[in-house]
């Protein structure tokens, strides 16, 4: 199910049907953040996403992210947690932090 | 990612070759690293590549820091594998849990009637003697073995199998006087104690399962907590 696996695997078959694919990583993590590092969602340019980064917190942030790289090229370094200064809009509940690597598969 | 090392990241998923991606984290350029090769768009001094595959080995991604410089190793292992001895009803309920779970799920049975492929849709069955299979499979530190047929003539070969490979985790079902009988056998057969002590038995945390899809929860809960208790 949401095995890296499966991301990788799905973002495979988007791709053969001809859709660019953004991939985010959970790259660090600090306090009590709900995914481990290594997770991964794949995002294509209409916004579908498969996998998590979180319990659900920032995946809508992260796709709007994903999608400014599938655009541009350009990989991005996101950050949330709670001393962010986006918690307002998408911090994380558990008090957590993370990071986020987003990429294009180019 | 370019696309060719995403593809060559996927064939090495494909081949169960462990792997890892390392990005450079102020030029994005990656490289895929194994055990035996590393390509892509950056070389590697020794003590970079020591510790990624270090990582591949601890099955560790993270952040690596050299100098001024920041690497993201994000480390891609062969799933966990799990062998259930016994394609019995428990076991209906137990793979298809563990490969929502992750693992790698291998059915062994001799069995006929039971090693069917429409009892286990998607799931590998094997039919051969449990000892033969295991000793071709070989399990590894990755690796978990539960034992479900009841019957000694299935059951004891893969646990003497088992109980002799690096497996992280070897379960047998049975209550505790059936176990009792095991332990006499599997010590008659030349076991040492401390081996025999690795057997999870009765298999499972004990939560009062009753069902065979409550008994697949226990055991599933068992191993993950053998699995994980230990790290982070």
């Amino acid at each position: 199910m949401n095995t890296s696996d499966d991301i990788l695997s799905t973002a495979a078959a988007w791709m053969a049907e001809g859709r660019k694919v953004a991939l985010a990583t959970v790259v660090s993590t600090w306090g009590s953040s709900p995914r481990p590092v290594g997770s991964q969602m794949a995002v294509d340019a209409a916004g579908a996403m498969a996998g998590s980064v979180s319990g659900g917190c920032i995946e809508g942030a992260v796709v709007m992210e994903a999608q400014k790289t599938l655009q541009d090229g350009e990989p991005r370094m996101l950050s949330f947690g709670v001393t962010d200064e986006m918690a307002w809009e998408v911090g994380l509940a558990c008090g957590g932090k993370v990071q986020v690597y987003v990429e294009a598969v180019e | 990612m370019k696309r060719a090392l995403f593809d060559r990241l996927m064939a090495a998923k494909a081949g169960a070759v462990p792997a890892a991606l390392v990005t450079d984290l102020g030029t994005g350029m990656q490289s895929l690293v194994t055990p035996e090769t590393v390509e892509g768009a950056f070389g590697m001094d020794e003590t970079l590549l020591r510790l990624v595959r270090a990582r591949i080995q601890a099955d560790r991604s993270g952040i690596v820091e050299e100098g001024d410089d920041r690497f993201f190793v994000h480390v891609h292992n062969p799933p966990l594998r799990l062998f259930i001895v016994g394609a019995v009803h428990i076991a209906q309920a137990l793979a298809p849990m563990a490969a929502l779970t992750g693992y790698a799920v291998t059915v062994i049975d001799p069995r006929r009637a039971f090693a069917t492929d429409e009892r286990f849709p998607g799931i590998a069955v094997n039919g051969e003697w449990p000892d033969d299979a295991l000793n071709a499979l070989k399990p590894d530190s990755r690796s978990a073995v539960v034992t479900l047929t009841h019957d000694p003539k299935l059951d004891d070969p893969a646990l003497l199998v088992a109980l002799r490979s690096p497996a992280f985790y070897v379960g047998a079902l049975g209550s505790s006087r059936t176990h009792a009988k095991r332990v006499d056998r599997l010590r008659e057969q030349g076991l040492s104690d401390r081996e025999i002590a690795n057997i999870h038995g009765p298999v499972g945390l004990s939560i009062g399962a009753v069902s065979p899809a409550e008994i697949a929860v226990s055991i599933m809960a068992q191993i993950t907590a053998v699995r994980r208790r230990d790290r982070d």
